[in-house]
């Protein structure tokens, strides 16, 4: 019987902390309207949630590009069709790598630094010094990372695909001879806007807000201890990575029939 | 009770407290009375509850019984936006310091002028530096806080409870950690501020000889409830044995120096089954 009492008490807990997270982002949208007064706490949290993610991004995203074109050439050469590289490279950023490899790195490196400022900012009692000082932290601190992380994924993922793109040209017109017009064109022709781009452009919101999400309530939620922060950070990159990779598979279900 | 009630002589009063952490009570009928312009130090070992104290008096946490009134108001029946402005007459000096460590000394003192107020950059730098004066800082108003001292970073962090000029400053546990010309500047300062600005000053310590050097009254907690109360002379000489002990720093009475253990000469040469 202590399996089934073990069992209850997880599942108590996780309910506990899922009502916690949903409260916290109902606390954190009320303070929208306060964001839209102060637009500068928004900017100085999209340099440092997106911008100093975009180097690891570029990096990641034209190297994926090239691998994409080498690995797909060596397939569809043996059909001869090597001339639909172009949609093959483009097609794979657009839909899932770029929206998922860019949501797996930005928990990667934005999520567990959000984690670990807030939960340093709890453990050093920042947070209880702005109550005090009668700020609300969930709106001044919280809030403008949310909206920073929610407005970077989706322009990150974009740069993601784009570079992915441009790898997959230097290395299939560039390296392995393919023609460039033919690159272009079985693109341009092939790729739907709103059956490709659009929906990968919706999956990188909604993973931007669940890595974002998960990221600030694991530093809000964490014993601010150097050891509940360490774990909280852990935690942080875990549950997005498995949120992602399974969000992933049931929003490309609903998407792509 | 109104926000406009006559001012009485009593800043904090404090009925019937009872708080719990689990099934431990942590406050177990506590009432206090912080006269105005005052200087009350709450005293008691480790563990007693007296930050959770402060928490309480802030609204940072609730009871589960009793009231606790500031200023006539009662804190926790306040909405939000009413405790926040309750809240920006209170200042509190965090045992840690607290400053936001992304921002230097100047603004940190400065923030909650820039959040509150609608004064100009002008006003709010004079503001900044007198305050920075009033605890001998103004020249380490560029730095930045993990370049100060524990002493330094916690009189910035008082130079920024000041800011806004409050009725009432909290103090949580001041003088831990600090060497002996820290000490001294802070024990200096807290009268000081207390009695140049009418502050009233509630300090949480279990320092007793800085403690009992600036306040004016002491509350001595321990196990749930308040054990004593009165001037440091009259704690020191009419006190309790238990206030005594603690007071005098004994390392034995009623808090006993041995942990509970069968007879010495029984441990040593009876059957060690």
């Amino acid at each position: 019987m202590e399996w089934l009492a073990q069992l209850g008490r997880s599942g108590l807990s996780f309910s506990a902390g899922l009502g916690r997270a949903n409260l916290l982002m109902l606390a954190m949208l009320r303070g929208v309207p306060q964001l839209l007064r102060r637009p500068r706490l928004l900017v100085e949290q999209l340099l440092s949630v997106g911008v100093l993610t975009v180097l690891i991004i570029a990096v990641s995203g034209t190297f994926v590009g090239m691998v994409l074109a080498l690995q797909g050439y060596y397939i569809l050469s043996r059909f001869g069709a090597e001339a639909t590289l172009g949609v093959m490279v483009a097609a794979s950023l657009v839909r899932e790598l770029g929206p998922v490899v860019t949501a797996l790195l930005f928990a990667g490196r934005a999520g567990s630094a959000l984690s670990a400022e807030i939960g340093l900012m709890k453990a050093t009692e920042q947070l209880s010094g702005l109550e005090m000082m009668a700020v609300n932290p969930e709106h001044r601190v919280l809030t403008p990372r949310l909206i920073a992380g929610i407005i970077s994924m989706p322009l990150l993922a974009g740069m993601f695909s784009v570079l992915g793109v441009y790898g997959g040209w230097f290395v299939g017109v560039g390296l392995l001879g393919v023609d460039e017009g033919t690159y272009w064109a079985q693109m341009q022709s092939q790729i739907d806007w709103d059956a490709d781009v659009l929906n990968g452009v919706i999956k990188s919101v909604v993973f931007g807000v669940v890595c974002t999400w998960i990221a600030i309530f694991q530093g809000y939620d964490c014993i601010p201890t150097s050891e509940g922060v360490s774990r909280a950070t852990t935690r942080t990159v875990v549950h997005s990575s498995l949120a992602v990779l399974g969000l992933d598979f049931v929003l490309t279900a609903l998407m792509f029939n | 009770m109104s926000r406009n009630a006559p001012a009485d002589d009593t800043l904090v009063r404090i009925r019937g407290l009872k708080f719990y952490r689990g099934t431990r009570a942590i406050f177990n009928g506590v009432d206090i009375d912080i006269p105005r312009g005052s200087v009350t130090a709450i005293m008691g070992p480790s563990g007693t509850g007296k930050t959770t104290l402060l928490k309480l008096i802030g609204g940072q946490l609730a009871p589960d019984a009793g009231t606790i009134e500031v200023d006539g108001q009662s804190v926790h029946a306040l909405s939000k936006p009413d405790l926040y402005r309750l809240r920006m007459r209170m200042g509190m000096l965090f045992q840690t310091g607290a400053l936001l460590t992304d921002l230097s000394v100047f603004e940190n003192v400065a923030y909650p002028l820039r959040e509150h107020t609608r004064l100009n950059d002008s006003m709010i730098r004079k503001l900044v530096l007198i305050k920075l004066e009033a605890v001998g800082l103004r020249g380490a108003h560029g730095l930045m806080p993990n370049e100060l001292s524990g002493g330094m970073a916690r009189r910035v962090a008082l130079a920024r409870a000041i800011a806004l000029d409050p009725m009432m400053i909290m103090y949580d546990e001041p003088f831990t950690g600090q060497d002996p010309i820290s000490m001294g500047v802070l024990v200096q300062l807290i009268r000081r501020l207390n009695d140049a600005a009418r502050i009233t000053s509630v300090v949480v310590s279990h320092d007793v000889a800085e403690a009992s050097e600036i306040a004016d009254l002491i509350y001595v907690i321990s196990d749930g409830r308040v054990i004593e109360s009165g001037s440091p002379q009259a704690l020191r000489e009419k006190g309790g044995e238990w206030t005594r002990q603690f007071m005098g720093g004994l390392p034995d009475g009623p808090v006993p120096f041995h942990f509970p253990a069968p007879e010495l000469e029984g441990d040593l040469f009876g059957d060690p089954a």
